[in-house]
């Protein structure tokens, strides 16, 4: 029972995780039609910055990481006129993944250079070190915090989406960009937007998650089979399907952690196999 | 005009590539006694990158997961060896046949989905196999890798030797034998189908021919030229690391096939033999310099040069027709 209790809450806080930063993957693929390989390297990015400023500037952890992430999106928005805004449009997907698998190459050479190959941790303050005791569990207050972060972020996007006038145009955009850009929408500009959010949280959840996936070099390519995985498996674009995507995710590769430790991922991937032979279109094809 | 006559073969511009092919490896030999080892790691690459490029090029399916299949073959080969098979041409048999059998499963799997379901299938089946190759170390060494292959003589007349001559040339001539098999199924009524199922499947099959069947065909094709390939670098290295079945493997594959010119044999090749050259001189100073400029030539590539560097030379080719600096063949 205590095995089932601890499971469940680090499956949760994994879970909220790749929710967190595969959200806007899943938004991207279903408003934009991209396949964005480099989408790791930008919360690979952001945990880099957010380290420095804590560590090398002094900053305090709360101020340090809302720059980090704005600072990643500033790095992040140039791209999306420069280079992936030729490559929207789901026509020809081997372009996709080859021109941002590059950009992904040449983020983690940067970040190599700059940085330097070792792990960077992210101290985090006090008040987050704790532990706190769940269900006669203990768990540490960062992973809770993941976890309402999580919820936060999910709810505060499902209200956009339905209930905004940001999200109307969005998901108008997303059933049928040309229509939409016919009525007035300026699609271009939703698009950038679109790209800085995503960016954004993959920035917040690179830095929140740091002590689950350390950051450093390599992160924009090791992390990344996971969040395509939580992607396809959601159903691209869709807020439910990738909440719902991250959780099963996050429940099969912990337990497979905890129960069979040698086995590796194994489970994981023979049940991404699983789900995606069974529902090719994602668990939820609605779109956005 | 006359057309007919003055068109060249299109059997002689293959066999000319082959031959430049041919004369490469053989001016490698020469030029560089002290890197063979490079030299064969390129041309049982040459096998992945051109498996590869049947599916992707050809077909159409974009793939991360070819690494599968190479290091399936990989391992089908060492483990025929350790049970006493010595001979390598057996050797490179039981890894293409092992290729193929994956190929055929893979295909089965990855094709009854499109788009990002299929791309991360191929992903999840690579990183299946890697994992699974990870925890069955009693046929695969684990992360160790597999060692002890002991490769006797080929055809029981040339010995391995300590320079690696006779295992690059071994590998050169079956690279060879293998480009010329294919560049004859690619021109063939079937590698048409294939091009034509590349460019629009929706399309063939409005016109009554079966694509299904001549994706599994393809993929299972591309199974045994990879798993030969797998086969090659088990018997010329003498160790299977788990990298041979990687994602990164995969995806430096499919770099490697459009920098060079996917759709082409050769431009697999060429792809190939520049980019691992490169890479030994590039990474050997610092890896991730190396990893900068591959990060910046695929975007320029995906940009501006979509066919392929190797398209580049007929660009050139074109450009000098114009100025009647030389002869346009057509």
């Amino acid at each position: 029972m205590d095995t089932i209790i601890g499971i469940g809450l680090d499956a949760l806080a994994y879970g909220m995780l790749l929710f967190i930063i595969s959200i806007g993957l899943s938004v991207m693929m279903g408003l934009m039609r991209v396949i964005n390989l480099a989408h790791g390297a930008f919360a690979m990015v952001g945990g880099y910055i957010a380290s420095y400023a804590i560590r090398q500037l002094g900053l305090p952890y709360v101020v340090a990481v809302p720059t980090a992430v704005a600072a990643t999106v500033v790095v992040a928005l140039p791209l999306e006129f420069l280079l992936f805004r030729r490559i929207y449009g789901g026509a020809e997907p081997l372009k996709q993944v080859l021109m941002t698998i590059g950009i992904a190459f040449a983020v983690i050479g940067i970040v190599n250079a700059v940085f330097g190959p070792t792990i960077k941790p992210i101290p985090l303050p006090g008040p987050l070190h704790g532990i706190v005791d769940i269900a006669s569990h203990t768990m540490a207050v960062h992973r809770l915090v993941l976890i309402v972060a999580g919820l936060v972020i999910a709810a505060g996007l499902w209200l956009a989406v339905e209930k905004s006038n940001f999200g109307v145009r969005l998901r108008a955009a997303v059933d049928n960009p040309d229509m939409a850009a016919a009525l007035g929408i300026r699609t271009d500009r939703l698009y950038l937007v679109t790209f800085g959010i995503a960016v954004a949280l993959a920035a917040f959840g690179g830095i929140a998650g740091a002590e689950l996936m350390p950051i450093e070099p390599t992160y924009a390519l090791r992390y990344m089979v996971t969040f395509l995985v939580v992607v396809s498996v959601g159903g691209a674009g869709s807020t439910t399907g990738a909440l719902v995507a991250s959780l099963i995710i996050g429940l099969v590769d912990t337990a497979g952690r905890y129960l069979f430790p040698s086995y590796g991922m194994f489970f994981t991937y023979a049940a991404v196999i699983l789900i995606v032979e069974l529902a090719p279109n994602g668990l939820a094809r609605r779109s956005a | 005009m006359s057309a007919v006559t003055a068109r060249p073969s299109p059997l002689r511009g293959d066999f000319i590539k082959l031959a430049a092919v041919a004369l490469a490896g053989l001016a490698a030999l020469v030029l560089f006694p002290n890197d063979l080892g490079l030299m064969t790691r390129i041309a049982s690459s040459a096998f992945l990158v051109v498996s590869l490029d049947l599916v992707t090029g050809y077909a159409g399916i974009a793939t991360l997961g070819q690494a599968a299949l190479f290091g399936l073959g990989a391992y089908a080969a060492a483990n025929a060896n350790l049970a006493g098979l010595g001979e390598p041409i057996l050797m490179v048999a039981v890894g293409g046949l092992a290729g193929a059998v994956a190929g055929l499963i893979f295909g089965a799997v990855v094709l009854r989905s499109r788009g990002l379901a299929q791309l991360v299938l191929t992903i999840a089946l690579v990183q299946l196999v890697h994992e699974a190759a990870n925890k069955l170390s009693d046929i695969t060494g684990g992360s160790d890798g597999l060692s002890g292959i002991d490769v006797a003589p080929i055809l029981g007349a040339f010995r391995f030797d300590l320079y690696g001559r006779t295992g690059f040339v071994f590998a050169l001539v079956l690279l060879l034998a293998t480009l010329a098999v294919l560049s004859v199924i690619v021109r063939s009524p079937f590698g048409l189908k294939l091009r034509a199922i590349g460019r629009d499947p929706g399309r063939v099959r409005t016109l009554g021919a079966a694509v299904m069947p001549a994706l599994l065909v393809t993929f299972t094709l591309s199974g045994a030229v990879a798993g030969m390939g797998g086969a090659i670098e088990a018997i010329s290295t003498g160790v299977v690391g788990l990298d041979s079945v990687s994602f990164e493997r995969s995806a430096m594959a499919l770099v490697m096939l459009v920098l060079g010119g996917s759709g082409s044999l050769y431009g697999a090749v060429a792809g190939t033999a520049v980019f691992m050259g490169l890479e030994s001189i590039i990474s050997a100073a610092n890896p991730f310099h190396w990893l900068i400029i591959v990060g910046v030539l695929l975007i320029v590539v995906v940009l501006f040069v979509p066919r392929g560097l190797t398209s580049l030379a007929g660009d050139v080719r074109r450009l000098l027709a114009i100025f009647g600096l030389r002869r346009d063949k057509r």
